[in-house]
């Protein structure tokens, strides 16, 4: 697996091409691209800063990538976070994850989005019109993560 | 001593981002500790009072009220995550 914390951007065809590179066994790639918006609770949003927990996250998701690899049929997950200031139409976190065939490639990438949400130290602070916000949690954010106690 | 670390909205609100402290005789787990902070009153009372929404890890794991807290021990106070 690879976990990586960074300001940089990152290129998403670039890191699919190197995670598969001379390996014949894969045969289904699913990943997520997650992007920051203008809108946030109906407010506009110019510009946020990405705060984390250095050690426990990267500690946290390499425990996520565990249990989805420990769950699914796949071969190697890989996360890049983005910390530090972001604006609008940036690109936030890529997920990737390599497998034999989509379903299980699909479950996992899901999975491991929905819980880097609820468990991987990250947090936002927008810069708003109306001055710097921390971006609240969701409960749906919960719910999504809670759903696959019930599955799988 | 154990190190206890602040972040995000606490962080801000506390004015800290990290402090020492000798591990007083009483304090045996993540729920003692938070009562001996909030006893300082103030935004320490507010932010980690029962009206907010708060997490806290232990060493860098995610822990509860009884987690156990021991001498060199790494806490953290957080808001719930807004990652992704």
């Amino acid at each position: 697996m690879t976990v990586r914390i960074q300001t940089e951007d990152f290129d998403a065809g670039r890191e699919i091409a190197a995670l598969r590179q001379g390996n014949p066994a894969i045969g289904a790639i699913a990943s997520f691209i997650g992007v920051v918006r203008d809108v946030n609770d109906g407010g506009k949003v110019t510009e946020m800063t990405l705060e984390h927990y250095p050690g426990m996250t990267e500690k946290s998701i390499a425990e996520i990538i565990e249990q989805a690899k420990s769950r699914w049929g796949i071969f190697d997950v890989l996360v890049i976070h983005r910390i530090g200031r972001l604006r609008p139409l940036d690109q936030i976190v890529l997920v990737v994850v390599t497998g034999a065939h989509r379903g299980d490639a699909f479950a996992a990438c899901e999975f491991v989005m929905d819980y880097l949400k609820t468990r991987a130290p990250f947090w936002k602070k927008e810069q708003t019109p109306d001055g710097a916000r921390w971006v609240e949690s969701r409960q749906s954010d919960d719910l999504a993560a809670e759903r696959w106690r019930l599955k799988g | 001593m154990i190190t206890v670390l602040y972040f995000a909205r606490l962080r801000d609100a506390l004015g800290t981002a990290s402090e020492q402290i000798a591990l007083p005789a009483g304090v045996s787990d993540l729920e003692s500790l938070r009562a001996l902070l909030r006893q300082r009153g103030g935004a320490w009372a507010d932010e980690l009072g029962d009206q907010k929404s708060f997490r806290a890890a232990v060493n860098q794991d995610m822990a509860r009220g009884d987690t156990p807290v021991r001498d060199g021990d790494e806490i953290a106070f957080f808001p719930p995550v807004t990652g992704g």
